[in-house]
């Protein structure tokens, strides 16, 4: 399996660490990756001011990594999303589609629609499958609760998204169990992190951070668990800015989903960055069954 | 006289300007940072900075990055091995010409007591130094000018640059071809160094030359008898040989004498040789004089950047240290292009053309903004833009062969550059992201005024929202709004399908998130779709929900009725911001598109 890694801006920049653990865990899965230097911003947050110019920025992508001939393979819902929608409406409007092709030619490149995007977590859910990464794991986890958060942009609009059932996914949570850890159902599973309002609405945006914390804590979960960068950075760097503003109190730090999966593969603490976090998750080694 | 005016002069101009260079790097200030010291603290944190370093294990560092970055530019070799090998030749070329060369009088008759120009391996050095610059600044104008690398913008500076070095050069290779070529310096050469009185032998002698040397004689022509030839050859071995190495060795100039051989003659009679020294000399003494002025200051303000970037960092340098060093690297920058290259927001400046979009380009703007260069009402707009819409996903700092800690610059030149005259609308985006994150280091005060400012703009633009007692006229109804909305794939238009059941309004997280949403979000989903459906476009536009949106697709995902209610709110947004950036054309501002 080959796909072109899209790891778009939060990552480099804010979550280094997750691009790494992702390549570990790939590079044992023998997923091949293929690095475009060219590929630029997705365009998710461009597309409040100017869907426009956002298509573009997708569409340029896309066409990337056709050029490439590989499918695009993404860490982060929020370019999934973007992507997805984009081929999406690429796929449907005649118009859209010939406008950004005369864009796409000025540089050489073309968008016909060969190219898939792919997440992360589906690739492991249904490329690889959850029977062939069980028999990777040697070192499962044992009474460790998991808070599943999706993040939106994968789950919805569902219709274009593809990704699982919109109102009961199961994707994350089989790749949660098979590593041994227990998923638990807590009600705001399924909703927003914040992220999107960061910066713009700081008081709301952690409101909702704050709400769906405290959710998973009730529900018992020991950490969350998730696979966007926009997500981690809210749930890691925002949750500790929120403590020190003294908006947070429920200590549920977030692990990003390969460094949980790498862990109970047996690959180390150091190339899946646990140290990285901003919230200490160094304790989720107690859960490992000796 | 001339030479020694010149020098002078021009040391003199250099001199000066490169004091005024330095002393704006601790007068100007850029960003937030720059405003909060004066030059004066921001001298002695420099002294306490330097001293700090020079006795402590970040020395080490410092001599990392001066042979890995500053001398065998190690980072341009990451990103591009032809721009590497263009700025190497042209690099070292150009320093070993200088030490070599210009200051042969200070360093080489120094370190080599026998030393002569026209003794090899100095002849044939200056020739390989001078074919290096030659075949680097070649790759630059190929880069430039034929291959045209993308987002590569060649300014003044950069034309001016290339035109300078390649004059200089050229018109040392030329100057030494036509010395090799004339007679008359044959002839000074000879009254000079050589000791010969016999007329037969003299003859034999500029026969040996021009027949090796490239001479070219008014009375005497190839071929030569090998009897005369022979003679010379004694001559030249008794009175020239031990100062004078074969010219053939100095390989570009004596191709330059053979290709000129037919009009030597005439040259010699106009005194060329005379001339093309003056050019030559005055090339060198203008490109010393412009230096401080011109892009070639990156020699000192690169490797400036560099340094001070290998060893300092946001979390434990001084501040005061950051704001001078973020004034030297608007002088750091080269225009090379890489950040524009490598920039993840590109896009928008070739789908648009604002150029501000690019790092390069807006580090041009700021290089003449801190010099007090006005900022007209016309380039507002654009600088709000450019400086906004970045996902700061750091490329350009890790890409930019200068060293220039991009990163750092953009956030501390923000914060200013939004509090100028009008909203900036892309704050009311996921590209606030990282100014939020970010809060704890902005001043406190202002930080929620850009946001502020774009929703009252918006407020104001679209004022029914608010003024609840108003009665809506029927005029604003906007029955062609529907056809306008929309495209084949997202149908937006399904809009009219709303039967206020409201779904939307029940799932959606923010209006949860209130004890009062309507009070806080003006209308809620379904009043939206509703107002939309009613042709109330101007009461939807005006709804505080539209930027309160996190566009989490709940409300879409629920309606039983298949409206697209978060792409219909996209849609709105959109609109919004170009209805409320053209109300701004009003006032002078220039319109969106």
């Amino acid at each position: 399996m080959k796909f072109a890694l899209f790891i778009g801006c939060n990552i480099p920049a804010r979550v280094p660490h997750f691009e790494r653990a992702a390549r570990v865990v790939l590079a044992e899965l023998q997923v091949d990756l293929v690095d475009v230097r060219r590929f630029n911003c997705c365009g998710y947050p461009l597309r409040n001011i100017d869907m426009q110019t956002a298509l573009l920025f997708a569409a340029r992508n896309l066409a990337l990594a056709e050029a490439e001939g590989v499918d695009l393979l993404t860490l982060c819902q929020c370019c999934y999303g973007t992507l997805k929608k984009a081929a999406h409406q690429l796929a449907n409007d005649a118009a859209a589609k010939a406008e950004a092709n005369r864009f796409l030619a000025r540089r050489g490149l073309a968008y016909e629609g060969k190219s898939e995007v792919k997440h992360l977590l589906s690739l492991l859910h249904k490329d690889i499958g959850t029977a062939a990464i069980k028999e990777r794991v040697k070192a499962p986890f044992k009474n460790l609760k998991i808070a599943a958060h999706y993040g939106c942009h994968v789950l919805r609009p569902s219709d274009v998204m593809q990704f699982d059932d919109p109102v009961a996914p199961r994707v994350l949570d089989d790749l949660v169990a098979l590593t041994g850890a227990k998923s638990v159902d807590w009600s705001q599973k399924l909703e927003c992190c914040g992220a999107p309002l960061m910066g713009v609405n700081d008081a709301l945006s952690k409101k909702l951070t704050a709400g769906k914390l405290a959710d998973a804590k009730a529900a018992g979960a020991d950490y969350l668990s998730v696979a966007c960068p926009w997500c981690q950075i809210q749930f890691d760097t925002v949750q500790q800015q929120m403590e020190r503003e003294g908006l947070s109190d429920v200590d549920l730090p977030s692990i990003l989903y390969p460094q949980l999966l790498g862990l109970a593969m047996g690959l180390s603490e150091k190339a899946l960055g646990l140290a990285e976090n901003k919230k200490e998750i160094r304790g989720v080694n107690a859960f490992i069954a000796q | 006289m001339f030479f020694t005016v010149a020098l002078y002069t021009s040391l003199a101009i250099f001199a000066i300007g490169m004091l005024y260079k330095i002393t704006t790097w601790f007068t100007r200030k850029v960003g937030f940072r720059g405003r909060q010291f004066t030059a004066w603290q921001r001298f002695s944190a420099f002294l306490r900075g330097l001293v700090g370093v020079l006795f402590s294990a970040k020395l080490f560092a410092l001599i990392r990055a001066l042979i890995l970055d500053v001398l065998l530019h190690a980072r341009i070799f990451k990103e591009d091995r032809l721009r590497w090998s263009m700025h190497m030749l042209i690099f070292s070329g150009f320093m070993m010409l200088f030490f070599m060369h210009a200051m042969e009088k200070h360093i080489t008759m120094n370190l080599f007591p026998h030393y002569y120009s026209t003794l090899n391996p100095f002849l044939f050095l200056r020739n390989l130094f001078g074919l290096m610059v030659i075949v680097g600044v070649g790759i630059a104008i190929y880069r430039r000018f034929i291959i045209k690398v993308p987002r590569l913008m060649s300014g003044f500076m950069d034309k001016t640059t290339i035109v300078i070095v390649g004059v200089i050069i050229l018109s040392g290779f030329l100057l030494e071809g036509a010395k090799m070529s004339s007679h008359t310096e044959f002839t000074y050469m000879v009254e000079d160094y050589a000791a010969i009185w016999d007329d037969e032998e003299l003859e034999a002698l500029e026969s040996y030359w021009v027949q090796k040397f490239g001479t070219v004689s008014p009375t005497l022509k190839r071929p030569f008898a090998p009897e005369v030839l022979e003679m010379g050859y004694e001559s030249h071995l008794a009175n020239c040989a031990d100062c004078h190495s074969p010219n053939k060795t100095a390989f570009v100039s004596y191709a330059t004498a053979k290709a000129i051989a037919p009009v030597a003659l005439f040259l010699d009679r106009v005194n060329a040789v005379g001339i093309l020294w003056y050019v030559h000399i005055l090339a060198c003494f203008i490109g010393l004089a412009y230096l401080p002025f011109s892009k070639m200051l990156h020699m000192f303000s690169s490797t400036l950047t560099l340094l001070a970037n290998a060893v300092m960092d946001p979390e434990h340098s001084l501040p005061a240290n950051i704001a001078t060093r973020q004034v030297l690297e608007l002088d750091a920058c080269t225009r090379c292009g890489t950040c524009n290259l490598r920039c993840s927001v590109s896009v928008a400046f070739e789908a648009k053309g604002n150029r501000l979009v690019l790092p390069a380009q807006k580090l041009a703007f700021l290089r003449e903004y801190v010099r007090g260069g006005g900022l007209s009402r016309e380039d507002l707009r654009a600088v709000h833009e450019g400086f906004y819409l970045c996902t700061n996903c750091d490329r350009c700092t890790v890409v930019c062969p200068a060293g220039i800690n991009l990163r750092e610059l953009w956030l501390s030149v923000r914060e200013p550059l939004l509090a100028t005259e009008g909203p900036t609308f892309h704050t009311l985006s996921p590209f606030s992201l990282f100014r939020g994150l970010n809060r704890h280091r902005l001043p406190a005060e202002g930080y929620e005024r850009p946001v502020n400012e774009a929703l009252e703009t918006m407020a104001a633009k679209f004022p029914l929202v608010r003024d609840t007692a108003a009665e809506i006229a029927v005029s604003p109804i906007d029955t062609a709004f529907k056809a306008g909305t929309g495209n084949a794939a997202d149908r937006t238009d399904t809009f009219v399908n709303c039967f206020a059941c409201e779904n939307c309004t029940t799932v959606c997280p923010v209006v949860q998130a209130f004890d009062d949403p309507q009070a806080a979000v003006g209308l809620l989903p379904h009043q939206i779709m509703r107002s939309l459906g009613l042709g109330l476009k101007d009461l939807a536009l005006g709804a505080p929900m539209l930027w309160n949106c996190l566009t989490c697709y709940q409300c879409q995902e629920h309606c039983p009725q298949g409206v697209k209610v978060t792409d219909v709110l996209y849609e709105l947004k959109n609109q919004a911001v170009r209805e409320a950036s053209c109300v701004n054309n009003n006032d002078g501002l220039r319109v969106n598109e």
